[in-house]
């Protein structure tokens, strides 16, 4: 099997990881190589913005070391690719080498947009993407007096949460008029925002940074709406598609790597992209869409697996994504469109809440607070693609349904 | 080192030692049972840790807590009395020797 082609995969992340380990464990049995870029073995991104910022025991590692060797995957730790030549089928990475392929799988993940101001540059201005970047701000926040968050989307929140959490006073800044705005409802917005005020978050919304200023870090942010005093400053303005290494190369682009149903590129169908880089048509949404989660990283990934093993697809699941913010879980099944109808069920006393999404009369999407079953059981609904109508939660709600449908189909 | 044994559904049986103080979703995972998927990395928010408790060891875990016990209702695989969501036990020096079946399903 030495000196044969096989399949090489660009990307060590949560996406790379699960077309290696699928390739195995659906019985392909040539050469897989894992170009990882980073120093690091496979890891977890989602707790990095969660319990890794406060616990320095958490664990993120995907598997052990020995995990590699035992299924005969080329991990090749630091080294990156960084140009494909599509008519040699080959690539040549960080450390010089050229690399050929069978197969190429891009699964180069994301970057985050960079804050463009003066001043983002300096020391005490922090985003995260990376454990490395997890770790310098693990210690920057236990040494913070003033945190000022930049974007009030997922990862700024569970910021501002874990920094509250270290004992910061923390302020969101948020150029729109509310939090979460791409992804949750206006009618879940306003109880979101209640509980991280409740909690003591500071939020301003409508509110332009114009630049950070500092004599040798940062000390304030300057706004449109005046001055904010920070020793931390850490921003979560969202991510850009790391597709710059296909286009140079030829293949389609456009705001990800362009792939068909199957993950092939529209232009090369020896090349396959899975995860936070790749467009594609999605069995649960309508025309292309580029999703960023854990759960599309690990699904699209293990249908490229799959499917270059020669084993059979399975089907994909309701997107779904979650974000834990300090005492709030928000979790969400399905795609919201802004012309959606949403139903809005107010926190009960447990902090539970949920915003229903219809659409033509059916329900496309679910987004819960601190009520996981729910979730869960929108997600059962939706996957298994039971029509349910504003009408149907009159009287119970989603576990309710679920729960007397599992009930009926158990019955003789 | 605690020892927790994983029933698979293929028939195959994996001894695995686990830390005290981890999950048994962890020690599953770091030692790549097959069939304990855990989506959420362990957060209680997937329910793809799903595994089936040993009948005659129940006691040793105890029922699940709150939460738990609602997402069970919603797992791939049928909930049964023995039902838990293997990120939700902790390891201690007590659980030696535990076995656990793990369900067909979990997505």
């Amino acid at each position: 099997m030495t000196g044969a082609p096989g399949v090489v995969i660009a990307g060590g992340g949560q996406a790379g990881f699960s077309v290696a380990s699928t390739l195995r464990s659906a019985g392909y049995v040539g050469p897989v190589t894992l170009l990882a870029g980073e120093p690091h073995l496979p890891y977890q991104r989602p707790p990095l913005s969660k319990k890794f910022l406060t616990d320095s025991g958490a664990q993120v590692h995907l598997v052990p070391e020995s995990f590699f060797a035992g299924q005969q995957i080329d991990v090749c730790l630091g080294e990156q690719a960084l140009a494909i030549d599509l008519t040699s089928r080959s690539v040549t990475t960080s450390t010089g080498r050229r690399v050929t392929y069978e197969h190429l799988v891009l699964a180069t993940g994301a970057r985050n947009r960079k804050l463009p101001v003066p001043g983002s540059d300096l020391p005490g201005v922090h985003s995260l993407r990376s454990l490395d970047d997890a770790v310098k701000l693990r210690s920057a926040l236990a040494a913070a007096h003033n945190v000022v968050v930049v974007g009030g989307g997922f990862i700024g929140l569970e910021l501002a949460r874990a920094a509250l959490a270290a004992g910061a006073q923390v302020t969101v800044v948020e150029l729109a008029d509310r939090l979460l705005a791409r992804a949750v409802s206006p009618e879940l917005e306003p109880h979101l925002r209640q509980r991280h005020e409740h909690a003591g978050v500071r939020i301003l919304t409508e509110t332009r940074v114009l630049a950070i200023e500092g004599a040798d870090g940062a000390q304030q942010v300057v706004t449109d709406r005046g001055e904010l005093s920070a020793d931390l400053v850490i921003y979560g303005i969202g991510i850009a598609p790391r597709d710059e290494l296909a286009q140079e190369a030829g293949l389609a682009v456009d705001d990800g790597v362009i792939v068909d149903a199957q993950l092939r590129s529209v232009t090369d169908p020896q090349v396959s992209a899975a995860g936070d880089c790749t467009r594609y048509p999605h069995p649960h949404a309508a025309g292309l869409i580029r999703l960023e989660s854990v759960q599309n990283a690990t699904e699209s990934g293990g249908l490229v697996g799959r499917r270059l093993a020669g084993a059979p697809s399975l089907p994909a699941g309701v997107p779904w994504f979650w974000s834990d913010q300090g005492d709030i879980k928000l979790q969400i099944a399905g795609l919201r469109a802004p012309t959606d109808e949403v139903q809005l069920l107010p926190p009960d006393a447990a902090g539970r809440a949920a915003a229903y999404a219809f659409r033509d009369g059916r329900l496309v999407a679910v987004e819960t607070l601190n009520w996981p079953a729910e979730h869960l059981a929108a997600r059962r609904l939706m996957d298994q693609r039971v029509p349910v109508s504003p009408g149907d939660l009159a009287d119970t709600n989603l576990a309710g349904l679920a729960r007397s449908r599992r009930a009926k189909a158990a019955a003789p | 080192m605690p020892i927790v044994i994983f029933r698979c559904p293929a028939g195959t049986q994996r001894k695995v030692d686990a830390d005290i103080g981890a999950s048994l979703m962890q020690a599953a995972v770091a030692h790549q049972v097959d069939g304990i998927v855990a989506e959420c990395g362990g957060n209680a928010a997937c329910g793809t840790c799903h595994v089936y408790v040993d009948a005659q060891q129940f006691g040793r875990v105890g029922p699940p807590n709150e939460v738990e016990d609602e997402m069970l209702d919603f797992t791939a695989a049928e909930r049964r009395p023995t039902s838990r969501l293997s990120c939700q036990i902790e390891i201690t020096g007590a659980l030696d020797g535990l076995v656990v079946d793990v369900p067909e399903e979990q997505v």
